[in-house]
């Protein structure tokens, strides 16, 4: 029985990889993965084929030995004619799929989270600036318990009277409008989200909402809306701490790294 | 010799004219108008910032490799000393001479830098020299004495030998002293353009009752007593008490004094990430050039001495590479405590993209820092050894390299139906891999998984005597594996804790994890092969070009994430001269975007590498004596005595 080449076995290992990422991952396992993120892990798997292959100069020669007797020899002019038709007609393809018009539209050029401004306002009042302000009611958790579960309510309340369409009922972001909107509404479900933040910057996002955000990064196309017309400023620092609450996840607090 | 370098001289004058000339030349028409009093003056053809830009990341890549090579010259130095090997010596030696051209250009570039800053932004330079005008004497007088220290050590290294090498070790640790003091004077300046404020602990009383006096006044609503009590407050919570600016918040004064200045936010993050940075760029450089040498080799002894040469070189880079991540997270988290905006500014917004393209760099980093040395084993007679566990080890760099590059958000690289198919912008799963703890997570196992190559090629050729060596080898997978099964869980732990913790508590454990892992390791390691006999040889000069491509390769990426880097500490600072305090009103006020900077950054690699390769050449133009006596063939328990335990 002939020996299969070093040069296929990678094919099939690259192969595999694919439909692994593609079709476990990103469909039995989980949700779809963009292409873009399946093509940077397959650049990833490329190179670690060839530098598996290409460290030892005999077991490169055997890897390029089907490649070399593919464009050398003279009993392969079938497979060099394939080659020879097949290789443009993917380029061809490729290129084609790339500069085509498409039905679906590219994703906004977001970037992860936008930067809030230097100062935190309330309507055109200063509050402080965005490193020092604190959440005024924080306190109340060690000084008065009672106190504080009366804003942990009030937060509950105002979240459940105004957020909660969107950000849903178990603050994971699927609300009753969540599938309407494109970016979706936050999850504050997602480690990703409370931890990362002080209250300071959800307050600015609270108040100022989608037209608020910083000009860098649009369009933003967020549908939040401008709360600081509708709430006070306990009812969104209430809203803040039922969301950590909830959530049992932490803000950050002053002078941390990230 | 004084022959060629009197040419060199010339040649350095001639550069020197015709690089005046043709600044002169661009610049004449700027001369023809009024720009006397002007807050701003423009830089012909291609602006100012372009043309400080381009001076200022050219200096700072010469300037590091003229720091950096001295660091490990004078170690090497010391190793042929104790070893009576004269290779070391003689490699050492070739280091410096590198140095010495490398350094009037250095020089030079910090003129020209100097000369467009001034002429550019003479307000910024007044205010910058106003605050900072006893540093930049101090600066002077270390420039002098590093000067001076550089041409008796390289000018007395043949002369300094036997009775006076101690003294000659001295003037090579002198010179260390005299440039790291440098690059720690120069990155005040620097750095406090980025952070000009300092934590309350750290101020001086009267630095304190300025800044109270200029609250008081820009506030006229605030009373002495609510402005201590809100400092009182804060300093109930973190001992170093609120962040306080240097300055005026609304006139700019300065408040502070000149050491506060200095011992501003970043500025220790920066010296200490500078100054592993340059160990890692000098040795790659170095590895650099010694592969293009071994790649145009005409001799087999060519060969033979570039090889060890290019190995030596990549051994530092590595070094200085491994701790490099550590230093660059210190930094990061001061950043975040200075300015939780310019931390997000940084990390989660203008600048995230860019440390996606910072973990594709790593990753061609590590994975070619490995690949160098999975091939150095191909030289070892036995090195084939170890091959078997290789498939293992580039499956574990790449799935961690795979998990570094995974942005948090998908959303500018998706199709509007990939999101929606993903449910948003964060994917369920891949987009933990976006969060810090992951990252930090798979930095640590690429650190050991590149520790474990470097541990194979040390045993390559070798076979250990000690009685206990099974009971070894089963202390050193454990540590491994324990030490592996640990960074897991802290990463996992850092998903559910309190972000303070995770910053202030895990992240540190997961490092001192790692280190510790590695320090142990090679103690047992030291120990077990202390009388190991050899079992292959090792074949230098035996090397595929491929792995000299891959150190030309290491060189060309050290350079662009240094040049990309620094455009994410500089433009940090978007809209302003000195961060809250100056603003920048120039017509190049706008912060540069990503393409924008990679443009830029690969221009001036090309630079600098043309430039390099110019004055590397003419180094050794007509000195093509003095090719260490690198054997070809050693027995691999000899080298055990030698370099691979130092």
């Amino acid at each position: 029985m002939k020996k299969t080449s070093l040069f296929t076995i990678c094919l099939v290992i690259f192969i595999v990889c694919w439909i692994f990422l593609r079709f476990v991952i990103g469909g039995i396992i989980s949700a779809p993965i963009p292409n873009t993120v399946i093509a940077m892990y397959m650049a990833l798997i490329f190179i670690a084929i060839l530098v598996h292959v290409s460290v030892e100069d005999s077991r490169f020669t055997e890897f390029l030995r089907p490649v070399n007797e593919t464009l050398l020899d003279d009993n392969k002019r079938t497979r060099r004619l394939i080659l020879v038709i097949l290789i443009p007609l993917l380029l061809s393809g490729y290129t084609y799929s790339n500069i085509a018009q498409k039905a679906s539209p590219l994703g906004d050029p977001r970037q992860a989270h936008p930067k809030p401004p230097l100062d935190l306002t309330y309507k055109d009042e200063v509050i402080d600036t965005m490193q020092k302000a604190h959440n005024p009611y924080r306190k109340y958790e060690k000084e008065d318990p009672e106190l504080f579960k009366e804003h942990v309510e009030n937060g509950r309340s105002v979240y459940y009277k105004n957020c909660f369409f969107c950000h849903g009922d178990h603050l994971d972001g699927k609300g009753h409008f969540a599938a309407a909107l494109n970016p979706l509404p936050a999850n504050f479900q997602d480690p990703g989200i409370i931890p990362n933040y002080q209250e300071s910057f959800f307050f600015w996002r609270i108040s100022k909402g989608g037209p608020g955000l910083p000009n860098e990064g649009t369009p933003w196309n967020t549908a939040m809306p401008i709360w600081e017309d509708i709430l006070t400023q306990e009812e969104i620092w209430d809203v803040i701490i039922f969301l950590s609450e909830y959530t049992g996840y932490t803000y950050r607090t002053f002078g941390e790294g990230h | 010799m004084r022959c060629c370098s009197f040419t060199h001289k010339r040649i350095y004058y001639l550069i020197g004219i015709v690089l005046l000339g043709i600044i002169l030349f661009v610049a004449i028409p700027a001369f023809a108008q009024d720009l006397t009093d002007a807050e701003y003056r423009p830089f012909p053809k291609i602006g100012s910032r372009s043309a400080a830009w381009i001076a200022a990341q050219l200096h700072l890549l010469f300037g590091s490799f003229i720091l950096g090579v001295p660091m490990f010259a004078v170690i090497i130095e010391f190793i042929g000393w104790k070893t009576k090997e004269e290779r070391y010596d003689r490699m050492a030696q070739e280091f410096i001479k590198l140095c010495m051209g490398a350094f009037s250009t250095t020089a030079l570039l910090g003129g020209v830098l100097v000369f467009i800053l001034v002429w550019c932004y003479p307000n910024v330079m007044k205010k910058m020299s106003g605050i900072f005008g006893p540093t930049m004497i101090f600066y002077v007088i270390l420039f002098f004495g590093e000067t001076f220290t550089l041409y008796l050590y390289s000018y007395g290294w043949d002369k300094m030998q036997g009775r006076h090498k101690g003294w000659h070790l001295f003037l090579g640790v002198l010179l260390n002293v005299w440039g790291t003091a440098i690059m720690f004077v120069s990155n005040t300046w620097l750095t406090y353009q980025t952070s000009p404020a300092v934590h309350w602990s750290k101020a001086s009383e009267a630095t304190r009752e300025k800044w109270i006096e200029a609250q008081l006044a820009n506030n006229p609503e605030a009373t002495r007593s609510e402005i201590v009590q809100s400092v009182t407050e804060v300093l109930d919570k973190n001992p170093h008490g609120p962040v306080i600016s240097l300055h005026d918040e609304v006139s700019g004064d300065f408040l502070g004094t000149v050491w506060e200045a200095v011992n501003n936010f970043t500025w220790m993050p920066v010296n200490i990430h500078r100054l592993i940075g340059n160990i890692a760029f000098g040795g790659s450089i170095v590895a650099a050039y010694a592969a293009f040498r071994y790649l145009v080799a005409k001799t087999e002894e060519e060969k033979s001495h570039y090889d060890w040469m290019g190995y030596n070189g990549n051994f530092i880079a590595l070094c200085g590479l491994i701790p490099l991540p550590f230093a660059g997270y210190w930094l990061g988290r001061e950043i975040y405590m200075f300015n939780n905006t310019m931390g997000i500014a940084m990390m989660g917004s203008l600048f995230s993209w860019l440390f996606i393209l910072q973990a594709v760099m790593i990753g061609v980093l590590f994975i070619g820092a490995n690949y160098y040395l999975w091939s150095g084993m191909g030289r070892v007679s036995d090195g084939e050894k170890y091959a078997r566990y290789r498939p293992y080890m580039i499956a574990i760099i790449v799935i961690c390299i795979a998990i570094w590059m995974t942005p948090r958000t998908f959303s500018s690289i998706s199709s509007a139906a990939e999101l929606s198919a993903m449910g948003g912008s964060n994917h369920p799963h891949l987009g933990f891999f976006g969060l810090m703890s992951a990252k930090n997570t798979v930095v640590n196992i690429v650190i050991l998984t590149t520790f474990l190559s470097f541990l194979f090629y040390r045993r390559s050729g070798k076979i250990p005597t000690a009685s206990w060596k099974s009971i070894g080898n089963i202390i050193i997978s454990s540590l491994f594996f324990l030490g592996t099964v640990i960074i897991v869980v802290i990463g996992i732990l850092g998903f559910v804790v309190e972000p303070a913790t995770r910053v202030n508590v895990l992240t540190p454990w997961q490092v001192l994890v790692a280190l510790g892992v590695m320090v142990v390791v090679t103690i047992i390691d030291i120990f077990m092969y202390r009388k190991a006999t050899s079992s292959g040889i090792i074949n230098w000069g035996k090397m595929t070009d491929r792995s000299q491509y891959v150190l030309i390769l290491l060189a060309i990426t050290f350079t662009s994430l240094m040049g990309l880097m620094g455009y994410a500490r500089s433009g940090l600072r978007e809209g302003w001269h000195i961060f809250g305090v100056m603003k920048d009103s120039s017509p190049d006020a706008h912060t540069p975007s990503l393409s924008e900077a990679v443009n830029m950054v690969s221009i001036i690699m090309i630079i600098f590498f043309a430039l390099v390769g110019f004055i590397f050449w003419l180094g050794l133009w007509g000195d093509k004596k003095k090719q260490t006596n690198v054997p070809m063939v050693e027995t691999a328990a000899a080298d055990v005595s030698n370099s691979r335990d130092d």
